[in-house]
């Protein structure tokens, strides 16, 4: 474990909180996103998600200045809310806070509470949040907001045979292909948050508000679902949508890694297999034979790998599965947010391997780039930020995560379920033989026969 | 008041709030209302003072850049700026003080301190801009006292850049945050001797796609050198060259007339606006340059390269023209500098422009874009998504061009885009750029694939 002491934070590897909320809230049927603070904070975020998901995102603020922090925020937070409210007309409005109205000391709950009493304006719920950014990343921000989603619906409810299944910040393909595989299995369930349409739009008709999401009608019967389905192996217990479900309304909580990785899908679909009580279904069966004959074709190109993993925690720890599984022990595991519980699990996951891997949290890409160069690593697993890697290590990164800025579809990048773990193998692998067709002839030149031509053979 | 006249208004798509800043050409009376805060609420594409700040600043290549505050100012700015370097790439890395929770309730000054103290140990960075940032202001950072404090234990220029978001909803203040610290920089210090030369500076270039290139190489041709561009491709050395200069062409006049007003007033270093952006811009902006140094020589060589570029890409103008005639587009651009800009090169290929707007434009620029179009046109100030949305479909725009915020709704209308934005990668500077902007509007305009997506749009409702 590297024990950089540094104070400044050099090249970025995460964002900041209240983004996560905002594209929390992106996964609700009908729902805008308001930030409350100064509006570089919201058309920042425009700009990142835009750039990732090629979609336009209407993110709105409340342009709080200098008059404002003086004298508090109300009178802009509530002219926000209306202009909100007459243009979009949505269904519910996710307002999150920034660093700014957190130190001003604004008091959400209170201004909201005022607002919906007096607005005439009925029919959409506004949901405040707290993310100030001085307390976490996006990740944070984005279980933050998941929790009081569900908690503004909850309420005790008639028990039905569906399951809750909570998610991290990943990719609308993995979500669509999450959803397909519990629909194979044929349990039923309320995915939140789904942005699966919201985030990723066919084209045809253009509305202002994106069709998709979780319907609240589903999210208010959570309560009463037989279990949750969470996938948050490092979400910390405060911030635990699934944990505070099963704690007020005795939902049984069953938290599971990310179905990415053979292992990982397989936990997924034999808790969806106790649930559902059906077996595997032959397409997920089959899926599964194609990604097993995969790894066996590939096991050798994939034991050269040597791959740094950063990014969203989560994520990270799933990817570090895959390659664990498939003998590409990493060199390096990093994450920008402050995670523990991801660095406690990655230990358990590499208990065997030969050379335990650089283990970094609080990171930035200054530390990645320097634990990459330390373990010699050949390929790098994370978002657009590592394209430092590439330019000073000659690196290829495969992308995941957010943001994908550089390269077209990060919304459709897909590594969920049997067949999309089998997908990012592919490009794993492919990317480890591009670079060597590359350069190996170069190299057993400089490498072998440097050697004997000094013989003068030629 | 007169009244102003905007598209037949349905409820709830447009802000009241708004009608003052969307006029139609020929159908509204009096002047377009802008340069105030964005309406909260009203998703404005504005951005903030750091912003401002950050992008005027951001390609000064070997300076280190500092933002003092929590860490989404910093990761959402790092490396999103398009400028190109010929040396140093210091200015691509992103630094944050990465103010926590503690540092918020304690103060972030001890933390900046250390943080200056770590950047100057690992990297000896000629200079570093300390931003700061809406927190920094509210809990009372005196970042002009860290940063003073730094120079003197340092010995290098550790220069307070006073961009706290919360100033102003718009950037502009933002623009003059950054100039003041520039102005700062290129201070002689005392008893230093300012021998004058020769030698221009461009100030408000970016050296976006190497365009700064192509201006230098065109100078050069005619015999004149450029000492430096605020801020493209510079370094803090020939930066701090700038009092010597005889002249200052400003392009991005939002961005730097007020430098430009302030090198003449201090140095006596007399300016004039230029724009290299379209074939006939930039052989008036060479010519006017030619006429200011009075030399002959210079004068003949600028015509012969003049009639040379002009000749090389009319016929590929011509070519696109032909294909572009009559196509209808929008502008929606950061200033009105640059949809100045574009007004003239789109209209150059016969394209009509029919919807014209900026973020931060001013009176007197709307005045002057207005005399450029014709009648029937919108002219909007801090449009929003809801208002862009609704003039692309109502005026039956083909292409726009603007920034990426502004790409992506066009392209969910099936409407071609242009990017002129922040981190575009192609040179459209100069008579080459021109040919290069000709190709791009082409490649967008006449694509294939909008034949599929107009039909698409008519058949499928989701």
């Amino acid at each position: 474990m590297s024990d950089q002491a540094r104070m400044v934070n050099e090249n970025q590897c995460q964002m900041c909180m209240p983004l996560g909320g905002v594209l929390a809230f992106k996964g609700v049927e009908g729902a805008m996103a308001l930030v409350h603070g100064s509006q570089g904070c919201s058309t920042y975020m425009r700009l990142a998600s835009v750039e990732h998901y090629n979609e336009p995102i209407d993110i709105a603020s409340s342009s709080l200045n200098e008059k404002q922090t003086i004298h508090g925020g109300e009178g802009n937070l509530r002219k926000a809310l209306d202009n909100v409210l007459r243009i979009y007309q949505p269904a519910v409005i996710g307002v999150v806070t920034t660093c700014l109205a957190e130190t001003i000391g604004e008091d959400m709950q209170r201004m909201i509470k005022a607002y919906t009493g007096e607005s005439s304006l009925k029919g959409a719920d506004i949901i405040p949040v707290n993310t100030p950014s001085y307390a976490g990343s996006q990740s944070e921000g984005f279980w933050a907001a998941t929790k009081a989603i569900i908690a503004h619906y909850a309420r005790p409810v008639d028990k039905h045979g569906g399951v809750n299944v909570i998610i991290p910040h990943i990719s609308p393909a993995d979500i669509r292909e999450i959803k397909r595989i519990m629909d194979l299995m044929g349990v039923e369930y309320t995915l939140l948050p789904d942005y699966s349409m919201t985030l990723d739009r066919p084209y045809g008709q253009y509305s202002k508000i994106a069709p998709g999401g979780t319907s609240r009608e589903d999210i208010a019967r959570m309560t009463g679902a037989r279990a949750t389905i969470q996938f948050g192996l490092t979400c910390p217990d405060e911030l635990s949508p699934g944990l505070s479900l099963q704690q007020e309304y005795g939902v049984p909580l069953i938290n599971l890694p990310l179905p990415i990785g053979l292992e990982n899908t397989d936990r997924f679909t034999e808790t969806l297999g106790r649930i559902g009580g059906r077996p595997l279904p032959d397409t997920l069966a089959r899926e599964r034979g194609w990604l097993l004959d995969g790894m066996a074709d590939a096991h050798k190109y994939n034991a050269e790998g040597r791959p740094v993993i950063y990014g969203e925690p989560e994520l990270v720890y799933a990817f570090a599965s895959v390659c664990v599984e498939n003998g590409a022990y990493p060199a390096a595991v990093a994450t920008g947010t402050q995670s523990s519980l991801l660095l406690a699990r990655v230990k358990l996951l590499l208990a065997e391997a030969d050379v335990q891997p650089v283990l970094l949290e609080k990171a930035d890409f200054a530390m990645i780039d320097e634990a990459a160069g330390e373990t010699n690593a050949n390929i790098a697993i994370g978002h657009s930020g590592g394209k430092l890697l590439t330019e000073r290590r000659d690196i290829p990164v495969v992308r995941m995560g957010f943001p994908v800025h550089d390269r077209i579809g990060g919304q459709r990048i897909l590594s969920a379920g049997y067949a999309g773990t089998l997908a990012f193998l592919d490009r794993f692998t492919n990317t480890l033989l591009e670079k060597k067709y590359a350069t190996y002839r170069q190299l057993k030149r400089e490498e072998l026969f440097s050697q004997i031509s000094i013989e003068g053979d030629q | 008041m007169d009244t102003y006249c905007t598209l037949p208004t349905v409820p709830d798509t447009l802000i009241e709030d708004r009608q003052g800043s969307i006029l139609t050409k020929g159908k509204s009376k009096g002047h377009i209302s802008c340069t105030s805060d964005s309406l909260a609420g009203a998703v404005s594409q504005r951005a903030c003072v750091y912003c401002g700040a950050r992008v005027v600043l951001n390609p000064v290549t070997d300076a280190v850049h500092l933002v003092h505050g929590p860490i989404g100012c910093a990761t959402y700015t790092w490396d999103i700026r398009g400028s190109l370097s010929g040396g140093s790439e210091m200015y691509r890395n992103s630094f944050s003080t990465n103010l926590g929770e503690r540092d918020i309730i304690f103060g972030g000054e001890p933390k900046l301190s250390a943080c200056i103290d770590e950047i100057v140990a690992k990297y000896s960075p000629p200079a570093i801009f300390v931003y700061s940032t809406c927190v920094v202001g509210v809990i009372g950072d005196d970042i002009i006292a860290v940063c003073k404090e730094a120079t003197l234990r340092h010995g290098i220029d550790i220069i307070p850049v006073e961009s706290s978001g919360f100033k102003s909803g718009n950037k502009v203040v933002g623009y003059r945050a950054a100039a003041e610290a520039l102005l700062k920089l290129i201070k002689p210090v005392e008893g230093q001797v300012v021998e004058p030369s020769r030698k221009l500076n461009f100030l408000g270039e970016y050296n976006l796609g190497g365009e700064l290139w192509v201006v230098k190489r065109y100078l050069r041709e005619m015999g004149v050198e450029i000492n430096v561009a605020f801020t493209g491709d510079s370094t803090v050395a020939a930066l701090k060259q700038a009092p010597t200069a005889c002249l200052n062409l400003v392009q991005c006049t939002g961005s730097m007339h007020y430098v430009a007003n302030q090198l003449e007033k201090t140095y006596g270093i007399p300016y004039m606006d230029v724009n290299f952006f379209g074939a006939e811009n930039t052989a008036e902006s060479l010519r006017k340059i030619a006429t200011f140094y009075g030399d002959e020589e210079i004068r003949r060589r600028a015509e012969a390269l003049i009639e040379r570029e002009t000749g090389r890409i009319r016929p590929v103008l011509e070519r696109y023209r032909k294909k572009l005639a009559g196509k209808r587009a929008a502008i929606y651009v950061g200033g009105a500098y640059k949809a100045a800009a574009l007004i003239r090169q789109l209209r150059e290929l016969g394209v009509e422009i029919v919807v014209t707007g900026t973020q931060t434009g001013k009176k007197e620029e709307y005045e002057n874009l207005s005399s450029m179009l014709s009648e029937g046109t919108i002219l909007v100030d801090d449009a929003n998504p809801a208002e862009i949305e609704r003039f692309l479909r109502e005026m039956k725009v083909d292409i726009m061009a603007g920034g990426v915020k502004e790409r992506v709704l066009a392209y969910k209308l099936g409407v071609g885009f242009v990017d002129h934005n922040h981190d575009r990668k192609e040179c459209l500077a100069g008579f080459e750029g021109a040919a290069t902007f000709a190709e791009e509007v082409y490649k967008t305009a006449c694509s294939p694939v909008w034949k599929h997506l107009k039909k698409t749009s008519e058949e499928v409702r989701l």
